[in-house]
């Protein structure tokens, strides 16, 4: 099968300074990758990347990222801006702040559905209400209607991830995109996530510190530190037969409280 | 209560947007409702005070004061709303692209309004406006030059703060184009701040207009404006106050509608006063 999307050696530095290095991987359509590390080991820069996002200060400063089978640092601004809009999607760590706080979240969708889309209001609206409502949001029109302020944190998140959702993109760049939720919320996302890889044949790269989600979603897992790849291999290897040191010590980290004996 | 405080925020609006029409009007119109010509001089009634046929007193010349300060707003007025809307706009422009495009675009611009700034406002627009003549045209183009670059560098930084921003990112990454990202998600997203700013500035830029005149170099005589009118009359302030109070009491007034209007524009815009019921 053809490759979706592939990391060559990257290397992506702030102003001068590395902070990714030698990092290569690829993806196939409908695998879901997770990449996990410590904070600041470099994840959200790695996906930043991909979607051209990096800032102002930051570049990919050596190697390559293709995604089907075009180098993305190579293709033109109008090629890029028809890929990034209908073929990759993105979820943010904080969803809250992808939204524009000035217009209503039904504006905003339908902006973005009618850059892409021959579609009326109505229909999207009708189609974001629906996806609304599978990621366990009730009140659609509501939500419809509201700014972005008004609504929790947990409902903007799966505002976000609907947005990110809505256009069927063939990859979804997720940030720690279910560790601003309730645990039964976190799962509808996930379960949403599955059946759109299922449906379209998504491809996902999980960032996530949370192992549970990691050992349920990930076909392919990626630990990264200080912007180097520690084990890069298939999910079931990389958690039960971790070969890094590294990776067996972040297996370790997952906290886990024990009650203290009250002595009488 | 939701629907009481929107409420409240628009009747407010209407209220104050009808009274600067009515201030704008009366401007607009000082040569049809005054009820004396305002240069018409007569030294038998000079200096007379307030009195049912001069209802703000006569000044030195005998001219009615009352006509004197309808025509003066005109100018005033006028001038101020002009040079406020010139410099906002010019400066917001340029703010925006600095901020947006960064780099050489943003540093030579940048550098060009710091000279504008390099002097003290009021002593390089004196010399642009008596390098250009004098005149109120060319008093607002003096203020002008000097004022722009303060919008500029609001907008600027208010750009680069919006611009770093994850929706700026996920309009970006839903494939918006420059100019997309910049009408539909940056400019909503600072203007607010300018447009406070703007309202805010009319007062102090009629204030400024009228120092100019002071000094000979904005409005001329016979020409009445009430900043040269509050001048002219300042000397003889203790004994025939209303030579100052009546342009005065113009400036007050205006200047406070302005505010008022700023404000509830402000508060109208800000979607986080704008709440549905």
């Amino acid at each position: 099968m053809d490759k979706l999307l592939s990391y060559d050696k990257v290397e992506i530095s702030y102003g001068g300074k590395t902070v990714v290095r030698d990092v290569s991987f690829s993806l196939e359509p409908g695998e879901i990758l997770g990449i996990v590390g410590e904070s600041g080991s470099g994840k959200s820069s790695v996906i930043r990347a991909a979607a051209g996002i990096l800032g102002t200060a930051g570049k990919v400063s050596k190697g390559d990222i293709s995604f089907q089978g075009s180098s993305l640092l190579d293709l033109p601004e109008k090629e890029l801006r028809k890929i990034r809009g209908a073929q990759i999607g993105m979820i943010f760590q904080n969803a809250a702040a992808s939204l524009c706080p000035v217009r209503t979240i039904g504006d905003q969708i339908c902006e973005c559905m009618s850059a892409h889309r021959k579609m009326t209001k109505g229909e999207t609206r009708e189609r974001a209400g629906e996806l609304f409502r599978r990621l366990g949001l009730p009140d659609t029109e509501r939500i419809l209607d509201s700014y972005p302020f008004e609504l929790s944190g947990g409902m903007n998140q799966r505002v976000g991830i609907a947005a990110a959702m809505l256009l069927d993109p063939a990859l979804i760049l997720a940030d720690e995109p279910t560790s601003a939720l309730d645990v039964t919320s976190q799962r509808k996302v996930l379960e949403e996530m599955c059946t759109l890889r299922e449906v379209y044949g998504t491809a996902i790269i999980l960032v996530t510190h949370n192992m549970g989600v990691l050992s349920a979603l990930a076909d392919t897992v990626l630990v990264l530190r200080q912007g180097r790849i520690e084990e890069y291999g298939g999910a079931e290897q990389v958690l039960n037969h971790p070969r890094a040191e590294y990776t067996k010590e972040l297996l370790a980290a997952v906290p886990r409280l024990k009650r203290v004996q009250r002595r009488m | 209560m939701k629907g009481i405080r929107n409420n409240r925020i628009k009747a407010k609006l209407i209220l104050f947007s009808v009274l600067v029409l009515l201030l704008l009007l009366a401007a607009a119109f000082a040569g049809q409702i005054s009820p004396y010509n305002p240069n018409q001089q007569n030294y038998e009634i000079a200096l007379d005070p307030p009195s049912a046929s001069h209802p703000f007193g006569t000044d030195r010349y005998g001219r009615d004061m009352l006509s004197r300060v309808l025509a003066g707003g005109r100018t005033s007025i006028f001038s101020a709303l002009a040079l406020t809307a010139v410099i906002t706009v010019t400066g917001t422009a340029v703010g925006v692209i600095c901020g947006y495009c960064g780099k050489v675009i943003d540093a030579v611009l940048m550098r060009i309004a710091d000279i504008c700034l390099a002097f003290p406002g009021l002593v390089s627009a004196l010399a642009i406006a008596a390098v250009l003549n004098g005149g109120t045209v060319n008093a607002v183009i003096a203020l002008a030059v000097v004022s722009w670059p303060k919008y500029a560098r609001i907008a600027r930084s208010r750009t680069l703060a919006v611009k770093s921003s994850d929706y700026i990112a996920a309009a970006y990454l839903a494939g918006d184009k420059p100019m997309q990202i910049i009408f539909r998600h940056i400019l909503p997203n600072i203007a607010g701040q300018v447009l406070v700013t703007a309202v805010l500035d009319i007062g102090t830029m009629m204030m400024e207009i009228a120092a100019l005149s002071f000094l000979g170099l904005g409005a001329k005589p016979p020409a009445a404006e009430w900043g040269s009118m509050i001048s002219e009359g300042r000397s003889m302030f203790q004994l025939y106050p209303w030579l100052v109070l009546a342009p005065g009491l113009g400036i007050f007034v205006s200047v406070m509608l302005f505010n008022l209007l700023g404000d509830t524009v402000r508060d109208y815009m800000d979607p986080h006063s704008r709440q549905r019921g």
